[in-house]
C-alpha cells in the first residue's frame, strides 16, 4: 500500500458490512451473516461437517443472495462447539449436529423463527430467547484482545480492515516518531501477557535505546501452559491484529524483520497465521516501503517442537536459532542481545494483540480500564470443574468470584467451589476464602500464585489438592529443560516426595522440607520456569496444609483421588448383578447373583473399574 | 523423558531421500534452519531414525551429536515410527482433571502398547500429549486425525476404539 | 582499564568495569566456589553453586557470568548464600553415585573439595532415583565414561565442541534424564572421538578418565622375563610435579628419572631424544618435498589426536601429513630394533611403557603399521598419562619431592633443546626450522630461537627467509583451530609450506592426560604459560639445542639409520594413515 487513502478505501467499503454483526448493525430485512465458528474446538467437534451442510442448504434453499456465510475465530464457548451465530439478530447455536442445518436453514433463515431447542441453553430465559450478547457469559465481559475472535473472517484481510484493522500501523507510521509510539505504551501501563507482566513500553524502549544495524521483533506464541489456548484464539480468529503490533513494534524499535514462535500443535492458527501474512503481503502492509514511509518489515513463521519451557524468552529464541531450547541467565537481556546476538523484542500473542488498539484509541483510553498497577483487560481460559468452560476477557480488578460465578456459570453438578488455579506449571492455587481477590498481576502474587498466561483451572470438593500439585510438578518435571542443578534435580526431588505422600508413605517431616526446597528452587533457579516451578505446591501448602496433613499422618485422601489411600467398598445398596464380578480384573470380587457382593482388599489393585460401571452407586471409595 | 530407541528396521525409500536432500538444499543457508529441517523431514519419514539424522548432518555440517541434543530435546520429535494408527491422549490440565490419566490406561491395554511406543506389528501406536488445545472438549484421545471428546468413562473408549481393533 | 565503584559485603573496591562478580571478587581475595564454570570454556552459569546476594536483585544471580556495575552491592558471605550453595551442592549430590572412597577422583574431585568447603554435612539430605544408572563405559581405548558420576556440568561438551570443535559428546533428553553423551547414545568407540582427553581435564568429578593401563605395567615390572623400559615424553618434566603439590610448571626432569627408576623400570629414557629422531626425519622430510615438488604443506603427525582428526575431518590432507611416526612410537620402534640388537635382548621380551601427556596416545599404541620389529610386536606396549604415573609413584610409596635429582640412562640420556620444546605449540616447528634451515643452507646458523612460533595463540604465522626461498609456516593448536587454519588452506586462503598441529589447545603441556586442575586454580592461572616457560627455559640452558647436533643421533644414524629419510629410516621411523568415517556407527537392534 503506498498510502493511508488506499487503506481507508477498504475501511470505507467494509465497515458497515463488518457492522451488521454488532449491536449497532443494520441490515436490508431477510439479509444475513451466518458465523460458523472454526476454531480449533469447534474443528474438532466438527464443525467442517456443519460448514458443508450448511453451504449445501442455503444454496438448496436459494438463499445465496440473502446469506452471507462466514467461517469466524473462536467465540470463546468451546464446550458448546460446534456454534452458530445469526446476524443480525445475534442467535446463537450451541452442539449444533449436521442433522440441525435443514431446520435452522428453514425456520430461521427462510421463516424467520430460530430454532429454540438448539439456541444457547443459557439465551433461553423461561422459554423466551434473549440475545446471546446479554447472557452472563458474554454480558460480564470486556474485549479487547479478543474483539475480532469470533466476529471476523480471519482469513479476510478486507474485514479486518473494515474494523479499524491497520489504521493503527498508518497512525504510528505517518503521524507519530517511533518513540511516541513507545511513550503511548509506556502511559497505557499495558504489561506482558505472557507472565511476568513487565511493561511492555519499558522492553521497547530498551531494545530502541540500543544502536544497531538489525533488530528482531518475535511474537511468542508458544503457548505452553496446559490449559491455556487464548493466544491460539487470537492467531485463529485475529491474525493481522498480531501483525499489525509486532509491525508497530518493528517501526517503533528499528527492526525490519520479524519471527512468530508458534505452537506446532495449532495447525489450523499456523495455516490462518501464513495466509494473512500473505495477504498483508499482497495489500503491501507488510514488505518494502509501507504507506510509503520507507518503513520495511516481514515476518517469519518458526514452529516450535514441543517444549514448555520454549515459553521462557531466552529459550526461545534458542529454538529459533536451531539450539537446544535452554534458556541463559540475562543479562544479557534479549532488548541488547538478543536473537542471532541481535537486540529483540519478545512479546507474546495477547499483549500484541492489544496494541493496535491502544495507539489508536490512546492510553487514557486503555488506563480507564483495569486496576492501578494492572491496566487493561486479561484474557482467561477456563477450564475444570466449571459451567462455562472457555476463553473469557475481563477487565484487570475483577474478583475470582466475578469469573467464576457471573462469566463462568458457577460448578456444575450442586458441587462447591474449593479452589482456583491460575499461571498453569508457574502459578498456584486460590482457596475459596479468598474469592473475592480482585485479579490483578500483584495481587495474584501476593497470594502466591500468577498471572501466568492466563490459564484458570476451577477444581471441586472432589479435586484432591495434592494430587493437582503433583500434577503441576509431574509437568515441570517433565518440561524441565535440565539446565541448572535446582530445577533439574530438585524439582525431581520434591515430585519424589509428593509421589510418597500420595502413596501412603509420607512423612510429618515431609511438609516442611517441600517448602525448605520449594523456597530454595524459587531463589536458585536460572530461569523463569525454575523460579516459579514450586508455587503449586507452595501455595496447595499454604492453603491446603490440612489435606497434605491428613494424607500423611491419617493416610486418607478425603476428595478420593489419591487411589493408594482409598478402599473400594461395597455398601448395601448392591443388587446382586455381578457386573462388577465379571469386569474385576482381578477376580477380588466375589458374590452370587442377587446377594451382596464383597471385595477383597488385598486382590484389589484400585482399578476402579468397578466404581466406574455399577449401576446402583453401591461401590463407595473410603 | 528419555526417548525410545526404534526397534524398528529402517524402511526409507529412494524417492524420501531425494526427498530430504531437497529440503536440506532448500533451507542450506538459513539461519535457524535444523528445526524446520528436523520437522519437515519427521513428515517425509513420520520419525528420525539415525539414518535420517545422519543424511541431515552431512548436509548441514551440523555435528550428529548437536542434531541428536535437539531431537532428544523437543518431545514432538520422535525416534520410533508412528503406528498405522496413532493414538494420543491429551495429558492437558482441563483434560488431566476429567480423567485423561485413566483413559490412558484403558486405552494401552486395549491396544496392548505403552505410552510412547509402537507396537511390533506396527497396527497402534501411542502417546501422552501435552495440550492440544481442546479443553472444551475435555478429555479427549485422537486417534490419527479422528478426535473423540468428552470421553465419559474410561470404558466409553472400549467402543470408540472397535472399529480401529478389526 | 575502566573502573568501577562497587562494594563486596560492605567494602568498598575498584574493579575492571568488564568484570563478573567471581573476577571482581577474586581480586578482593574473596573466593566463590564454582563447578560448571571454566574460563575461557564454559560459562552457562547451569551449576548454581557460586551464587551471591545482590542489593535489589530479585534472585540470587551466578556470580561466574554476572557482570558487576557502578555502585553494585554484593554479599558473598550472608546466612542465605551460603544455605543456598549448600543446598545446590547436596542436591547434586543427591544425583551423584557417591564412590568417593574408590573413586579415580577421590583426592581431587571438586564436588568433594567443595562439599567439604562449603559445609555439606550429609551428603544423603536428599534422596531419589539417580538420573543415569548405567554400566561404566571402558570399552574406549583411551577414555572411560561414568555417567553415574556426571554432574551435567557440560564442562565437557564445551571443551569437545567449542574449544575443539569435535562435537562428539553434547547434552541429550532433557530434564532429569539428561545424559551427556554421544547421539543416539553410542559409545565414544562409535563416533569420531579423537580421544584428546580434553574432556577428562575439564571433568570436575569422576564420570570422565583415563584408560587405566598401569597393571599391566605393574603385572611386567614384576615379570621377570620382561625387560621393562620406559621413557618420559618432553612435557611430563614440568606437570608430574603438580601431583605433587608442587606449582606448575615447576621443572622436575631429575625426580622424574629417579621415580622411573625406583617404580622398578629396567631402562629409564628421555623421549627428548626420540623428539630429536623426529626432527630429523621430518626436516628431511620437508627439505625432500621443498626441493622436489613433493606435497605441500607438509603438516607434523606427532599429535595423535591431531592425525585421527585429519583422518575423520579431513582426509583430503592425509597426502600432507608427514610419514614420520610420532617421538612415542619411534623411541619403541628404534628400541625394539636396534637397542634390542645392541643390548642383547629379543624384541619379545621387551615390555616398552611410554609416559605421555595425552590420551590419544593409549589409541595410537594400537595403530596399524607402528610394528618396527615384526608383525605383533607393538612398538610401544603401554602409554600412561601423566596422572597414571603419579599414582603409581604414591602407590610405590615414592616421596617424589625427597627424591635425588637423577639422569636418564645414557643410552639415550640426552635430548637437545630442541627435544625439550616439543612439549608445546609451536616447539616441533620450531626445532624443525633449527634443523631444516640448516639443512637447506648447509651450514650452521645463529640464529636458534623463532619466537613468532611461540606463544599461546590458536593459530600463529609466520614467514622465514631461508636464503633466496621464503619459508612459510603455520602453527595450530587445538583442533578447532586446526579446522581454521586447513580450511583457508583449502579454499587457498593461505599458502604455507610446513604446518604444525597439536590437537591440544597450546600442546603436550595442557595434554588430556596432565594433571588436573580445580576451577578455582585454573579460572585464575594460565596453566600453559607456566608450563611452557618450564620447557623453555630448559631448553635455553641446553648445551645443544639443535636436533642434528645431538652427538647420540649422530651416532644413531651413523651406526643403524644412514642418513635421515634413508630405506631403513623408513622402515623402522615411519608409518601411514587411512581416512576413517565422521558418521555414527548405528547401534545394533
Amino acid at each position: 500500500m503506498k498510502n493511508v487513502n488506499e487503506l481507508k478505501a477498504i475501511h470505507e467499503k467494509m465497515k458497515d458490512f463488518i457492522a451488521l454483526r454488532t449491536p449497532e448493525g443494520k441490515a436490508e430485512p431477510g439479509y444475513r451473516h451466518v458465523l460458523v465458528c472454526g476454531g480449533t474446538g469447534c474443528h474438532s467437534s466438527g464443525c467442517d461437517a456443519i460448514l458443508k451442510a450448511l453451504r449445501a442448504s442455503i444454496t438448496a434453499h436459494g438463499l445465496d443472495e440473502k446469506t452471507t456465510v462466514i467461517v469466524s475465530g473462536c467465540h470463546g464457548l468451546c464446550a458448546l462447539g460446534p456454534l452458530i451465530i445469526v446476524y443480525p439478530d445475534a442467535v446463537f447455536y450451541e452442539l449444533v449436529e449436521v442433522d440441525d442445518i435443514e431446520e435452522i436453514v428453514t425456520s430461521h433463515l427462510m421463516n424467520d423463527e430460530p430454532v429454540l431447542r438448539k439456541v444457547y441453553h443459557e439465551a433461553i430465559i423461561d422459554g423466551k430467547m434473549v440475545p446471546y450478547r446479554e447472557t452472563d457469559f458474554f454480558k460480564y465481559q470486556h474485549k479487547i484482545s479478543l474483539r475480532n475472535c469470533g466476529v471476523i473472517d480471519p482469513e479476510c484481510i478486507e474485514e479486518y480492515i473494515g474494523r479499524d484493522g491497520y489504521m493503527a500501523l498508518a497512525k504510528s507510521l505517518t503521524e507519530m516518531k517511533p518513540a511516541d509510539v513507545i511513550e503511548e505504551l509506556k502511559a497505557s501501563g499495558l504489561r506482558g501477557r505472557g507472565g511476568g507482566g513487565f511493561s511492555t513500553g519499558m522492553k521497547w524502549s530498551f531494545a530502541a535505546a540500543v544502536e544497531s544495524d538489525k533488530k528482531y521483533v518475535c511474537c511468542n506464541a508458544d503457548e505452553g501452559d496446559p490449559g491455556a489456548f487464548m493466544d491460539r484464539s487470537i492467531l485463529e480468529g485475529d491474525p493481522h491484529a498480531v501483525i499489525e503490533a509486532m509491525a508497530i513494534a518493528g517501526y517503533a524499535i528499528g527492526a525490519d524483520e520479524g519471527y512468530v514462535y508458534v505452537r506446532a500443535e495449532y495447525p489450523i492458527a499456523v495455516n490462518r497465521f501464513e495466509i494473512a501474512l500473505n495477504e498483508a503481503r499482497q495489500h503491501g502492509l507488510l514488505g518494502a516501503d509501507i504507506f510509503g514511509t520507507g518503513f520495511n518489515f516481514d515476518i517469519h513463521v518458526r514452529l516450535g517442537a514441543g517444549a514448555f519451557v520454549c515459553g521462557e524468552e531466552t529459550a526461545l529464541l534458542a529454538s529459533i536459532e536451531g539450539k537446544r531450547g535452554e534458556p541463559r541467565p540475562r543479562p544479557p537481556f534479549p532488548a541488547v542481545k538478543g536473537l542471532f546476538g541481535q537486540p529483540t523484542v519478545l512479546n507474546n500473542v495477547e499483549t500484541f494483540a492489544t496494541i493496535p488498539q491502544i495507539i489508536l484509541h490512546g492510553a487514557a483510553w486503555y488506563g480507564t480500564m483495569g486496576t492501578e498497577k494492572s491496566k487493561g483487560t486479561k484474557v482467561f481460559a477456563l477450564g475444570g470443574k466449571i459451567k462455562n468452560v472457555g476463553l473469557v476477557e475481563v477487565p484487570m480488578g475483577a474478583t475470582l468470584r466475578d469469573v467464576v460465578e457471573k462469566v463462568g456459570g458457577g460448578i456444575p453438578n450442586g458441587k462447591t467451589f474449593k479452589a482456583a488455579q491460575t499461571g498453569g506449571p508457574s502459578g498456584g492455587c486460590i482457596p475459596a476464602s479468598l474469592i473475592d481477590t480482585p485479579i490483578d498481576f500483584d495481587n495474584l502474587l501476593a497470594i502466591g500464585s500468577m498471572m501466568g498466561s492466563g490459564g484458570m483451572i476451577i477444581m471441586d470438593e472432589d479435586s484432591c489438592m495434592i494430587d493437582i500439585a503433583k500434577y503441576f510438578l509431574d509437568f515441570t518435571v517433565e518440561e524441565s529443560c535440565g539446565k541448572c542443578s535446582p530445577c533439574r534435580i530438585g524439582t525431581m526431588r520434591m515430585l519424589e516426595i509428593l509421589e510418597r505422600i500420595t502413596n501412603g508413605q509420607g512423612v510429618p517431616s515431609d511438609i516442611e522440607e517441600l517448602v525448605d526446597l520449594g523456597n530454595h528452587i524459587k531463589a536458585t533457579a536460572l530461569c523463569g520456569l525454575g523460579n516459579t516451578a514450586p508455587n503449586p505446591i507452595l501455595s496447595t501448602i499454604r492453603y491446603f496444609r490440612h489435606e497434605y496433613e491428613e494424607h500423611i499422618n491419617d493416610k486418607k485422601c478425603a476428595a478420593g483421588v489419591c487411589k493408594a489411600l482409598l478402599e473400594f467398598v461395597i455398601n448395601d445398596k448392591c443388587k446382586g448383578c455381578t457386573l462388577c464380578k465379571r469386569k474385576c480384573p482381578t477376580d477380588a470380587i466375589t458374590g452370587e447373583v442377587k446377594e451382596l457382593h464383597v471385595i477383597h482388599q488385598e486382590k484389589c489393585v484400585k482399578c476402579g473399574i468397578c466404581y466406574d460401571i455399577c449401576k446402583f452407586a453401591a461401590i463407595d471409595k473410603v | 523423558m528419555k526417548k525410545k530407541m526404534t526397534t524398528v528396521p529402517f524402511q526409507g525409500t529412494a524417492e524420501q531421500e531425494k526427498q530430504l536432500h531437497a529440503l536440506i538444499a532448500e533451507h542450506c543457508g538459513t539461519p535457524g534452519a535444523i528445526m524446520p529441517i528436523l520437522q519437515k523431514a519427521q513428515a517425509i519419514y513420520g520419525y528420525l531414525p539415525i539414518e535420517v539424522q545422519q543424511i541431515i548432518s552431512d548436509g548441514t555440517g551440523i555435528s550428529m551429536s548437536e542434531i541428536y541434543g535437539i531431537v532428544s530435546f523437543y518431545s514432538q520429535f520422535v525416534l520410533n515410527p508412528k503406528g498405522e494408527y496413532a493414538v494420543s491422549v491429551c495429558m492437558g490440565t482441563a483434560c488431566y482433571v476429567k480423567g485423561a490419566g485413566a483413559i490412558l490406561d484403558r486405552l494401552a491395554a486395549i491396544i496392548k502398547v505403552d505410552p510412547g511406543e509402537v507396537g511390533d506389528d506396527g497396527k497402534f501406536s501411542l502417546d501422552a500429549t501435552r495440550c492440544i488445545g481442546a479443553c472444551g472438549l475435555a478429555p479427549v484421545f485422537l486417534v490419527n486425525e479422528d478426535v473423540y471428546g468428552r470421553v465419559e468413562k474410561p470404558e466409553a473408549v472400549d467402543g470408540m476404539m472397535k472399529k480401529y481393533m478389526e | 582499564m575502566d573502573k568501577v565503584k562497587i562494594k563486596i559485603n560492605n567494602r568498598e573496591y575498584e574493579a575492571d568495569r568488564d568484570a563478573t562478580i567471581l573476577e571482581a571478587c577474586r581480586t578482593a581475595a574473596i573466593e566463590i566456589p564454582t563447578l560448571c564454570y571454566l574460563k575461557e570454556i564454559n560459562a552457562i552459569g547451569a551449576c548454581r553453586v557460586c551464587l551471591v546476594d545482590v542489593k535489589g536483585a530479585r534472585a540470587m544471580p551466578a556470580a561466574c557470568v554476572q557482570p558487576i556495575h557502578e555502585g553494585m552491592e554484593i554479599f558473598t558471605n550472608t546466612p542465605a548464600v551460603r544455605a543456598a550453595r549448600k543446598a545446590n551442592l547436596e542436591l547434586i549430590l543427591s544425583d551423584h553415585q557417591k564412590d568417593c572412597l574408590s573413586c579415580i577422583r577421590n583426592l581431587d574431585c571438586e564436588l568433594r573439595i567443595l562439599s567439604a568447603d562449603y559445609g555439606v554435612e550429609d551428603e544423603h539430605h536428599f534422596t531419589g532415583r539417580l538420573s543415569a544408572g548405567v554400566p561404566v563405559e571402558n570399552e574406549d581405548a583411551a577414555i572411560v565414561r561414568d555417567n553415574n558420576k556426571c554432574i551435567a556440568c557440560r564442562r565437557c561438551v564445551a571443551a569437545c565442541n567449542d574449544m575443539q570443535g569435535i562435537s562428539v559428546i553434547g547434552p541429550n533428553n532433557r530434564g532429569f534424564d539428561i545424559s551427556i553423551g554421544c547421539s543416539f547414545g553410542v559409545k565414544l568407540g562409535d563416533v569420531p572421538c579423537i580421544a584428546c582427553g580434553q574432556c577428562i581435564v575439564v571433568c570436575p568429578v569422576g564420570a570422565l578418565y583415563e584408560k587405566d593401563d598401569t597393571e599391566a605395567v605393574w603385572q611386567a615390572i614384576a615379570d621377570p622375563t620382561k625387560h621393562v623400559a620406559v621413557c618420559a615424553a618432553p612435557s611430563i618434566r614440568v606437570t608430574l610435579g603438580e601431583c605433587f603439590g608442587n606449582e606448575p610448571g615447576t621443572f622436575v626432569e631429575g625426580k622424574l628419572a629417579a621415580s622411573l627408576r625406583r617404580l622398578g623400570f629396567d631402562g629409564v629414557y628421555d623421549m627428548d631424544f626420540s623428539a630429536d629422531m623426529t626432527i630429523m626425519e621430518e626436516a628431511a622430510e620437508l627439505v625432500e618435498r621443498i626441493q622436489n615438488g613433493g606435497k605441500l604443506p607438509l603438516i607434523t603427525s606427532c599429535s595423535p589426536g591431531w592425525v585421527k582428526y585429519c583422518e575423520h575431518f579431513f582426509p583430503e590432507f592425509i597426502e600432507n601429513l608427514s610419514s614420520c611416526k610420532s617421538p612415542q612410537q619411534m623411541f619403541g620402534a628404534i628400541y625394539k630394533t636396534h637397542y634390542a640388537a645392541k643390548l642383547g635382548l629379543d624384541p619379545k621380551d621387551i615390555f616398552f611403557v611410554s609416559v605421555i601427556p595425552c590420551t590419544a596416545k593409549k589409541f595410537e599404541i594400537t595403530r596399524e603399521g607402528q610394528s618396527a620389529a615384526g608383525e605383533g610386536i607393538r612398538d610401544v606396549d603401554a602409554a600412561i598419562t601423566t596422572r597414571e604415573l603419579a599414582r603409581m609413584i604414591a602407590k610405590a610409596g615414592i616421596l617424589f619431592n625427597e627424591l635425588p635429582d637423577e639422569e636418564f640412562d645414557s643410552l639415550a640420556a640426552t635430548g637437545s633443546g630442541a627435544g625439550v620444546i616439543f612439549g608445546t605449540s609451536g616447539g616441533v616447528m620450531e626445532a624443525a626450522l633449527r634443523t631444516a634451515a640448516e639443512t637447506i643452507l648447509g651450514e650452521p646458523l645463529e640464529k636458534v630461537d623463532y619466537e613468532e612460533v611461540r606463544g599461546s595463540k590458536g593459530i600463529k604465522t609466520a614467514t622465514y627467509k631461508i636464503g633466496a626461498m621464503d619459508v612459510c609456516v603455520a602453527v595450530a593448536s587445538g583442533t578447532a583451530n586446526a579446522h581454521k587454519l586447513l580450511t583457508a588452506i583449502k579454499n587457498g586462503e593461505m599458502d604455507v609450506q610446513f604446518v604444525e598441529v597439536m590437537a591440544c589447545p597450546g600442546g603436550c603441556v595442557c595434554g588430556g592426560g596432565q594433571p588436573t586442575h580445580a576451577a578455582a586454580t585454573r579460572n585464575f592461572t594460565d596453566l600453559w604459560s607456566k608450563r611452557a616457560a618450564g620447557l623453555y627455559a630448559n631448553d635455553k640452558d641446553k648445551p645443544v639445542r639443535k636436533s642434528h647436533e645431538n652427538p647420540l643421533i649422530k651416532e644413531l644414524y651413523s651406526e643403524y639409520l644412514g642418513s635421515p629419510g634413508s630405506q631403513k629410516a623408513h622402515e623402522v621411523l615411519h608409518t601411514h594413515y587411512q581416512a576413517r568415517s565422521k558418521c555414527v556407527r548405528k547401534p545394533e537392534i
